[in-house]
């Protein structure tokens, strides 16, 4: 049995606001194995992209431990935080969270611009291969208010593989994309998968969750159902049976 | 090499945001040129007063006749005619304070060449006068202490009766004039020295030896006037005072009795020319500290909305793995370089904008060191704190509580 990479036990996230108080997250306990592909389901504001934000190291929780590849988050100072982010994790934001007026090639170079291993070359040369993966081979140079929002997401998608992460953290990272696409990026998730990055899907699609070994199911900021897929489906094979496009 | 990433990315984000770069650098460079042009102002107008003191002889001590009019109407010292040669022989003999000294007799009239006349002033004085007053000759020469001697019907004349006398451009040296119908030769020019600070032509005078003055025009044994040059400016105070015990003395005057004299030493005027310039320099510098308050203070917004609104920016960057450190880098070399170079460009503009108001509205200017400096550091030194304060605040955040600001 692999090691667990994430590891959260009863935790709370709670929001104040004012004299009222928001109980985001209620006390979730779960772990996530390295290697493993969870989707994250749940109806809008059961707390997906608050617990999501959490175990992106962006976010600290109210109460409870999280345990990243078995070390306590609240022990590491925010310089070791930011460099887990910087080396270990790729975050896909719901609202992409790119810089304006930034080509799609320099958005997603940023997370390199942080390492200093990686050399000037190397990093125009990756990001230029991680937009190539999401078929955006053709758009290097488009700034975010000349793409399309499907493009922007991509772009997205492209900055959270950059850094080749172990953890992908994706927040409906298909939202804004046709089936087609979707499917080609969840193939792309699912090839990633295979060479042992673990991935966190938050999704409201359950086609989507189907390509997942394992399906996390919120409501209320509580953990509802928990559960394992048998029939894990091939995103590559979907796309092979869905109609050709017509041009 | 990270040093060197964090100079890019802080380059980019500049260029990128050009309009707010500049509104930033227009702040600085307005704050720096009006400081600097102002202080050039100021400094010029209390320089050309003080050269105008000097040119007038700062040295320079006058003795008249009658009590100090200062404070209340005496005799007019005119009337007085207690001034007379034999003061001006044993100030002469006793002083060890002047370097030069003249008796003065001075007389109003008409002066004329042929058909051409003009109402001027003629002033009986020595040879020492021209130094006393620092005035040189543009052309002939000064009439000698054998002619003095002699009561010589010599004369040297200003640039103002040259113009209007001999109005043909015809050379004065040499010629034949008449003050109130009585001849003299013109045996020199004076140099052009145009208004004195009070308005007054100095260029509208006649000289002529005193012995001449006293005996052909003003039949007068007496003097209006002794004027000196003390032998320093710092001793001319001294030498009012040993003056003063030379007359007093010389008048036979007692203790209970009051001076019959005044003497009188430019260093009074300085003093109030001084304090004037005293007040003007306060003035300036209220103005200046005002200036450079309100650009600072308009640097300062400018700096912090313009870094507060990149707040999500700085999310993102730490979201994708940015420390603390290397944002607050960033930001700091974006603030010093927008500092910098609007300082430079605000100290090229102040330069620039004083030569205009020099060549241009003519007014005197001197460009201060310090009024560089000052206004150079206290913009440079705001901007850059204000760019680096939001940067810092918004880096202590959570990535997701910066990245939600809007
Ligand atoms: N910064 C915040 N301040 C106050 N309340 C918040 C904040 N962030 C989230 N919440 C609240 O927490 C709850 C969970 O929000 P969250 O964004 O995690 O929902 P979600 O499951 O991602 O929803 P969706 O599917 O619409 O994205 C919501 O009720 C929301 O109002
Ligand atoms: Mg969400």
């Amino acid at each position: 049995m692999s090691k667990a990479i994430i590891k959260i036990e009863d935790l709370k996230r709670e929001f104040t606001m004012g004299t009222e108080t928001v109980h985001a997250l209620r006390g979730i306990s779960f772990d996530i194995k390295e290697g493993e592909f969870v989707t994250i389901m749940g109806s809008s504001g059961s707390g997906k992209s608050t617990m999501l934000n959490i175990l992106g190291c962006l976010d600290q929780p109210t109460s409870g431990t999280y345990e990243i590849d078995g070390v306590r988050v609240k022990d590491l100072s925010r310089n070791e935080l930011a460099t887990i982010r910087n080396e270990k994790i790729g975050f896909i934001f719901q609202s992409y969270n790119l810089l304006a007026r930034t080509s799609a090639v320099e958005n997603v170079e940023l997370p390199l611009l942080y390492n200093s291993k990686v050399s000037t070359e190397e990093r125009r040369k990756r990001a230029i291969e991680a937009l190539e993966k999401v078929g955006l081979g053709e758009r290097l140079h488009h700034t975010p208010a000349q793409l399309s929002g499907g493009q922007q997401q991509r772009v997205a998608i492209a900055r959270s593989l950059v850094n080749n992460p172990v953890m992908i953290l994706a927040d409906e990272a298909t939202g804004n994309l046709d089936t087609r696409t979707s499917y080609e990026i969840m193939s792309l998730f699912q090839e990633l998968n295979k060479q042992g990055i673990t991935i966190t899907f938050v999704t409201h699609e359950p086609d989507i969750a189907t390509f997942s070994s394992r399906t996390i199911v919120l409501k209320d900021g509580a953990v509802m159902k928990d559960y394992k897929n048998e029939n894990i489906q091939s995103a590559a094979n979907e796309l092979a049976k869905l109609p050709k496009q017509d041009d | 090499m990270r040093l060197l990433n964090l100079f890019k990315i802080a380059t980019k984000a500049i260029i990128l945001n050009k309009t707010r770069t500049l509104l930033t650098m227009l702040g600085i460079i307005i704050g720096v040129a009006s400081v600097i042009a102002m202080l050039a102002i100021g400094e010029g107008s209390k320089e050309s007063i003080r050269t105008t003191i000097s040119a007038m002889g700062s040295n320079m001590i006058t003795i008249k006749a009658g009590a100090d009019t200062r404070g209340g109407v005496r005799q007019e010292a005119s009337v007085m005619e207690s001034l007379t040669l034999s003061d001006y022989k044993a100030i002469k003999a006793q002083s060890n304070l002047l370097s030069y000294s003249t008796p003065v007799v001075e007389g109003k009239g008409q002066v004329i060449n042929g058909s051409n006349n003009w109402p001027s002033s003629i002033y009986g004085v020595n040879p020492e006068y021209l130094s006393i007053k620092v005035v040189d000759l543009q052309s002939g020469s000064m009439f000698t202490d054998a002619e003095v001697q002699t009561a010589a019907k010599v004369a040297l004349i200003g640039q103002t009766v040259v113009d209007n006398i001999f109005p043909d451009g015809q050379e004065p040296v040499g010629q034949m004039i008449r003050f109130n119908n009585i001849p003299f030769k013109v045996i020199g020019v004076l140099e052009e020295k145009g208004e004195n600070t009070f308005g007054q032509d100095q260029d509208d005078v006649v000289i002529a030896p005193y012995t001449t003055v006293q005996k052909r025009i003003l039949a007068i044994d007496h003097l209006n006037q002794i004027m000196a040059s003390a032998i320093s400016e710092e001793e001319a105070p001294n030498a009012v005072i040993e003056l003063s015990s030379i007359l007093r003395e010389q008048h036979k005057l007692a203790d209970s009795e009051d001076d019959d004299f005044h003497v009188r030493s430019m260093e009074e005027l300085i003093s109030t020319f001084s304090s004037t310039s005293e007040m003007l320099t306060i003035l300036l510098v209220a103005v200046a500290s005002i200036s450079l308050l309100i650009g600072g203070i308009g640097i300062m917004n400018i700096m912090y909305v313009s870094v507060k609104e990149r707040t999500k920016e700085i999310g993102l960057r730490m979201a994708v793995g940015g420390k603390g450190s290397d944002i607050l880098m960033q930001f700091l070399i974006e603030a010093i370089l927008i500092s910098i170079t609007g300082g430079v460009l605000g100290v090229l503009l102040g330069l620039g904008a004083t030569v205009f108001i020099e060549k241009f509205l003519n007014w005197p200017t001197s460009v201060a060191m310090y009024s560089i400096v000052i206004s150079f550091a206290v913009c440079a030194v705001t901007g850059i704190f204000f760019g680096w304060y939001p940067a810092r605040k918004a880096s202590a955040l959570d990535p997701i509580t910066a990245l939600r600001y809007e």
